[in-house]
């Protein structure tokens, strides 16, 4: 029987360590985004604050978006949204959920906790940034893996999945936002022309899909060169790759249908997973791709909002 | 460098190892050659290896201060600590008998009172005391058993046995890492298991709490509704709470985490309320129920008392078992243990005095600067006054509180606590110890093999608890050979 104050934890767990490897993936990928700009074509950072959606807070601390400043922001500053603060808080969740979790698993957590930790500070510097954030995501990713093979597919577990799935939505949705709106306008070059800016798009296009391990996926599916309407409308709504908004969402659906009173978190999962299959993204990249993206976090934010008042304490 | 059990010097002490410069005891032999063998750098790896693996495995404890609770990991000394079976065979027997008569004793304060009407306790003492619930009086638990979890302090003292120095009845920890730090010397000190030693293994507490437990559930039911009701995660002993939950696939739970409705209790859990049948609770007495005990806590439930004397939910430890657990009773343990069971206790107290008394007072008095003096009702070390060790105005200060409450106060000679070998940075060196074995009753009653060994890691000292700097060790109970 999972108590509603553990759910709750197991859920922030997944949430938090999901957030942590998201933004290890943006980072490695913008610092690897910037080696293939040529000399005068400056990368927008900015639109990493951005993503993450903490932009009036990273300005109270900081006047210029540079590269150092961000890095430091969203890496390794004890600020309450760095990834290593990140991982304290899915630390903090697996210590006090020990009891119902496989053994290994807080050894894992704790282990990754203690990584970082000890490592973010040299991820500074551009040389051993890769080095690290690669190894974070590896972590993480042999916690899910560790979770999967070793973990009854009971109420604990599908909490786990609800906390990463919704977590992956959203993040994902953050990014097609963030990258199909502002982050060309962001590239700035000096004195060049439309056609010169075009094979740097290119290489912009496959980034944004490595940033969410898509890019051989992607490529195994869509058969054309990398443009943006392709990779918008697969990590959207592709249904089969498992980073992608729309299979989040239908993942969030079979998980719901092992949980008891799940009624109303259900109805409002289905409503935001029309919003993204029934997007008409020919249009909409013409035209209200923004707004429309805007609708669906809004929406993943009352999935949560749902989950939290039928399964957690009621906040005192 | 290798170790040197010849220049090894524990000065008068009794060491558990050595028995005179470079002669090991019976059971220590094969220990005492087998570190023989490793330079001083190989142990030091295996410290430095076995202090990741603490890391690692997340054994932590919580220390309190004014900057915060911090989360420290677990310290604990490779070398394990040897007590021979033929040995502890004899000891365990010795805390059963005492667990058994102390759950009489205190069956009988809230019952009968027998005993205070034979007078072989004084009556004032019980009811003066500040472990006494009057609240419980009348009330007889399943079995009869008030104390289902005791955690006995034992020392050795110069002649090489055990003594008991206290009972711990009320939330007694530290049983986790007993169990971990067989985990840990298992990865540190692989072949020195098996090979050498026939160790009798301390994994199977968890399933003895918890069948223990469950023999305590008033539902007759197969697989009654189990939880450990913890303070929370600034606890400093809530690495264990989890610990002991997750390993009986028992609930964790919060007092927030429970209600009461009709004198039943129930969790808050995704699927709704569910009744909860027993309780293993690691809040004390006090907090938990605001209705019946402290009005300001909130760590409990409100309606927990009631829905327990109506014998809905069981409590481990009972409310009230702590009225047994007491400096001063425990001066009276002996008599205890003859009056219910007419029986000699197997394991001796060490003597004390009773300040309440006016000429036992009067020793005290005048021999401070060579006793420990106790307060009835303290733990983990605090309160206390060490003469031989303590200054002037130290000195002075007992007098006065002594003087001002008597009733609080007892006091012992300074037992000369046995050493065992610890890994210094350059050498070997013997340091105190104590012990802290866990007795469980229920409809049964079992003792762990060893118990929870803890160390004063500096020179000389005394003072073995984790919160004041003290370490711990593997305890090994071996086959006699």
């Amino acid at each position: 029987m999972l108590l509603s104050r553990v759910a709750e934890r197991v859920y922030w767990q997944a949430r938090y360590l999901e957030r942590a490897e998201n933004m290890a993936r943006l980072l490695q990928v913008f610092s690897a985004l910037q080696l293939d700009l040529p000399k005068g074509m400056k990368l927008g950072w900015k639109s990493l604050i951005q993503i993450t959606g903490h932009d009036s807070y990273f300005y109270s601390k900081y006047k210029q978006e540079n590269e150092r400043n961000v890095v430091k922001f969203l890496l390794s500053e004890r600020n309450g949204v760095s990834l290593v603060d990140m991982l304290v808080l899915a630390r903090e969740n697996a210590r006090t959920t020990r009891e119902i979790m496989p053994t290994e698993a807080f050894e894992l957590i704790n282990g990754l906790h203690h990584f970082a930790r000890d490592h973010v500070e040299k991820g500074l510097h551009r040389a051993e940034r890769n080095d690290i954030l690669e190894q974070i995501v590896s972590r993480a990713q042999q916690i899910g893996g560790l979770l999967a093979g070793s973990m009854s597919r009971d109420e604990a577990y599908s909490f786990v999945r609800l906390g990463r799935s919704l977590e992956r939505a959203d993040m994902t949705t953050r990014i097609i936002d963030v990258d199909a709106q502002k982050l060309m306008p962001q590239l700035e070059v000096e004195g060049a022309e439309p056609e010169a800016r075009e094979p740097y798009d290119n290489t912009l296009w496959m980034n944004v899909l490595r940033s969410s391990s898509a890019y051989q996926m992607y490529r195994q599916h869509v058969r054309e060169r990398v443009n943006g309407a392709d990779v918008v409308k697969f990590l959207l709504q592709n249904e089969l790759f498992p980073r992608s908004a729309a299979h989040n969402l239908t993942t969030l659906t079979k998980v719901l249908g092992n949980l008891p009173n799940s009624g109303k978190v259900t109805w409002q999962v289905n409503k935001t997973r029309r919003l993204v299959r029934n997007a008409d993204l020919q249009r909409l990249l013409q035209h209200g791709l923004l707004e429309h993206l805007d609708l669906v976090q809004q929406e993943i934010g009352k999935v949560h909002y749902k989950i939290a008042e039928t399964w957690f304490l009621p906040s005192k | 460098m290798r170790v040197n059990w010849k220049t090894y010097n524990p000065g008068t002490f009794f060491d558990e190892i050595i028995s005179s410069p470079g002669y090991a005891r019976k059971p220590a032999k094969k220990l005492a050659s087998y570190l023989r063998l490793l330079t001083h750098e190989e142990l030091l790896q295996k410290k430095t290896a076995a202090e990741l693996a603490i890391k690692t495995m997340g054994i932590s404890f919580t220390v309190y201060s004014d900057a915060g609770n911090i989360d420290r990991e677990w310290p604990m000394d490779i070398i394990p600590r040897l007590i021979a079976g033929s040995e502890w065979d004899q000891t365990s027997k010795g805390l059963r008998q005492r667990l058994v008569a102390l759950n009489c004793f205190i069956d009988d304060i809230y019952n009968q009172q027998k005993i205070l009407k034979d007078k072989i306790v004084p009556a004032e003492l019980i009811l003066n005391s500040g472990n006494f619930r009057k609240q419980c009086l009348g009330m007889k638990p399943k079995h009869r058993v008030w104390a289902h979890i005791c955690g006995t302090d034992l020392i050795k003292g110069e002649n090489g046995k055990f003594y008991v120095l206290e009972d711990n009845l009320r939330v007694p920890s530290g049983v986790s890492y007993m169990v971990e730090n067989r985990r840990v010397t298992k990865r540190t000190f692989p072949e020195l298991f098996a090979d050498n030693y026939s160790i009798r293994p301390v994994a199977g507490y968890p399933a003895e709490l918890l069948d223990m437990l469950v023999s305590l559930s008033p539902r007759p039911v197969k697989r009654p509704e189990v939880v450990v009701l913890t303070p929370g995660v600034f606890n400093s002993a809530y690495f264990e709470h989890s610990y002991l939950a997750q390993r009986m696939g028992a609930e964790l739970v919060e007092g927030g985490d429970l209600l009461v409705e009709d004198d039943k209790v129930y969790m808050r859990t995704v699927a709704g309320l569910s009744q909860v049948d027993v309780i293993y609770r690691r809040i004390d007495d006090l907090f938990l129920d605001p209705l019946a005990f402290r009005k300001d806590s909130v760590l409990g439930v409100p309606g927990l008392f009631n829905a327990w004397k109506k014998g809905n939910v069981a409590l481990a430890n009972a409310p009230g078992a702590g009225v047994a657990d007491d400096k001063i009773i425990y001066t009276y343990v002996p008599k205890i243990i003859k009056y219910y069971l007419d029986e000699d206790p197997i394991l001796p107290n060490v003597p004390s005095y009773l300040c309440v008394d006016k000429l036992e007072r009067q020793h005290v008095l005048e021999n401070l600067d060579k006793l420990v003096v106790k307060p009835a009702n303290e733990s983990g070390g605090y309160g206390m006054l060490i003469g031989p060790q303590a200054s002037k105005n130290e000195l002075a200060e007992f007098r006065q509180r002594i003087k001002a409450d008597p009733r609080n106060y007892m006091a012992q000679p300074l037992i000369s606590l046995s050493t065992v070998p610890i890994l210094g940075d350059r050498v070997v060196e013997p340091r105190h110890v104590d012990l802290r074995p866990f007795v469980l009753q229920g409809e049964k009653s079992y003792v762990t093999p060893g118990g929870l060994t803890r160390v004063a890691m500096a020179k000389g000292s005394y003072v073995v608890n984790s919160s004041q700097g003290g370490g711990s060790k593997d305890t090994w109970v071996v086959e006699d050979a």
